[in-house]
């Protein structure tokens, strides 16, 4: 972040010259600047507030309780199950998000008749809303009539219909199944914006060189690829940890809290329980989680460098 | 066979091999998006069947799409409309204010300009998610609770920083000598911006709109909580009350999802040039 290091004098003097102070630019920065600071910056710190209150089911405010309601969530008897729920969540669909999109790239990278159909029939679940993808797969996976299972029973995998969407595991797995299927559009589209950018110069030099394929693989393209590998790491981990319907869709009809994350959890404390407070305490510690990755983005990615 | 000839001058059983995996590639991304079609044809009784079929048996009930804007479980028709309103307001408005923002921050320096930019990459990582016990709260202190212009707030905020940041790249790329020159000519700023930039930055609006839209379009965890009422909910939320129910009217789901859908991916399509470059520049997410 140098450029917050640049002396105030000399910023001053140069935006002078460009005929630019903060009240020239207000006009023009100022509306995004408002809603920003009334939509996201002031519920942030509201949220932060409400977390050290003790709120009604109606939402009253009723009096300051300092840390009880972080107490509270924290001496949760469903807390650890539900962080390793997101923990496993998370590492599980990234992890086998981006390597499945590495080989997907790889191929969309090579020149075929057709390839630009193939490459549009992959932004589909992108495009597509998540609610309406997940409601198909949660159909298709119903015991009786869901046609997966008929699938899955004529080719001989099952013998009769299995209830997916009945019990936490195979649940969750299900879940984590959609969750690859609706992420690797995106990331295989930013590994293949930095596959595009590698020289042609330098595969060929690796070519004469002798290095096999999956020398040049893993020695040249991988490392090459470094800059939009933590793009879509980051981005794919920030979407996944706070995906919200796949979710509630596929494990949202099991009783208790065993096939929840921290944010299907907070969900449900502020939609069925109607604690605002808890669930305020519940988003601040998520919110500070959210806060770090973005940390990490910030000083690995540094997309202020061109600012 | 000369379409079979490749820059790469891979051998022809290579180049029958790719095409063979492209086509296996297509099937599994739209595999689903089939099933849902498929379904979308069938009866009421013939969705609901036990085994069930893979291809509408009664023929195509192509009355389904006349028939699913009225159910019992949801008024379709309405959240439709919200979906619509809610998505074109956010737009409209983010549109507004972030194309000003991006030309300024593009053109010229002014002290906070940092602070600025770094508020707009943390919001571009935010999601409402994240923050919807606080805008709940928010919504119902400011009387906005179960409104449109509430999400319209929401979404525009939150979308916001994908326009500043892709449009800022754009505007950044058209040189200041322009500019510089069109203002001895005694133009002003709004003019130049006007008649100067937009005409050559518009393909960085487009994706900028494009992409808002859709995420608007979509958006489901905020909508879920602050839209109480089911006539002001958007079709993200509407649908998922079809899910769980003991007979569920599937054919209408599916009618539904795949007339929000088609439209947002053919929007997406036009862009697809352009996503490779817009992730290239990290703006994208």
């Amino acid at each position: 972040m140098s450029v917050t290091l640049v002396p105030k004098r000399v910023s001053r003097r140069k935006s002078a010259q460009e005929g630019g102070s903060f009240l020239a630019a207000l006009p023009w920065v100022g509306p995004a600047l408002l809603l920003i600071l009334a939509i996201v910056v002031f519920p942030a710190g509201y949220m932060i507030y409400n977390s050290t209150r003790k709120i009604s089911q109606v939402g009253t405010d009723l009096k300051g309780v300092g840390f009880d309601n972080f107490a509270k969530v924290f001496s949760d008897p469903n807390l650890p199950r539900i962080l390793l729920n997101t923990v496993v969540w998370v590492v599980v669909v990234v992890t086998v998000t981006v390597v499945l999109s590495l080989v997907l790239a790889q191929f969309l990278n090579k020149p075929f008749p057709g390839r630009t159909l193939v490459r549009m029939a992959v932004i589909v679940p992108w495009a597509a809303s998540v609610v309406m993808t997940t409601t198909v797969f949660y159909y298709a996976a119903e015991p009786n009539y869901g046609i997966l299972n008929k699938f899955l029973t004529d080719v001989g995998v099952l013998d009769e219909g299995f209830g997916f969407t009945k019990n936490a595991v195979p649940a969750m797995s299900m879940a984590i199944v959609i969750a690859i299927f609706v992420s690797i559009p995106f990331t295989t589209y930013t590994i293949l914006a930095g596959l595009q950018a590698i020289p042609n110069e330098t595969l060929e030099a690796a070519k004469m060189d002798g290095a096999n394929r999956w020398g040049t693989y893993f020695l040249v393209i991988l490392p090459q690829l470094r800059g939009s590998l933590a793009v879509a790491v980051l981005i794919n981990i920030i979407n996944v940890f706070n995906n919200l319907p796949i979710l509630k869709i596929i494990t949202g009809s099991i009783p208790g809290y065993s096939a929840d994350t921290l944010m299907t959890y907070i969900f449900k404390v502020l939609q069925f329980d109607r604690r605002l407070d808890i669930s305020s305490a519940l988003s601040v510690v998520n919110f500070a989680i959210v806060l770090v990755i973005v940390a990490i983005y910030v000083k690995t990615v540094k997309p202020m460098k061109e600012v | 066979m000369s379409f079979l000839i490749t820059e790469d001058r891979a051998s022809r059983r290579t180049v029958i091999g790719r095409m063979v995996a492209g086509l296996l590639v297509a099937a599994v991304f739209l595999i689903p998006y089939a099933v849902m079609f498929g379904g979308s044809l069938k009866t009421r009784s013939e969705i609901l069947a036990i085994p069930p079929s893979y291809l509408p048996r009664e023929g195509a009930q192509w009355s389904n799409y006349l028939t699913m804007w009225d159910t019992p479980e949801t008024p379709v028709a309405f959240n439709l409309i919200s979906t619509i309103v809610i998505s074109l307001c956010a737009t409209l408005l983010v549109l507004l204010v972030a194309t000003p923002a991006a030309y300024y921050t593009a053109r010229f320096k002014f002290p906070g300009k940092t602070m600025f930019m770094f508020l707009v990459i943390v919001t571009q990582m935010l999601q409402p998610a994240v923050l919807t016990a606080g805008l709940f709260k928010q919504m119902l202190a400011m009387n906005l609770y179960d409104t449109w212009l509430a999400m319209i707030l929401i979404n525009a905020a939150f979308n916001l920083a994908f326009a500043v940041w892709i449009m800022h790249s754009f505007f950044a790329s058209v040189p200041k000598e322009i500019d510089e020159a069109a203002q001895i000519d005694g133009a002003g700023k709004l003019r130049v911006l006007f008649r100067i930039n937009l005409p050559l930055v518009w393909p960085g609006i487009v994706t900028a709109v494009i992409f808002t839209f859709v995420a608007c379009w979509n958006e489901f965890a905020a909508s879920l909580v602050i839209l109480s009422t089911a006539e002001n909910q958007p079709l993200s939320v509407a649908l998922t009350k079809f899910v769980g129910q003991y007979s569920t009217a599937w054919q209408y789901v599916f009618g539904v999802s795949i007339v929000a859908i088609i439209p947002v991916i053919l929007l997406f399509m036009l862009i697809e040039k352009r996503l490779i470059g817009g992730l290239a520049a990290g703006a994208v997410k």
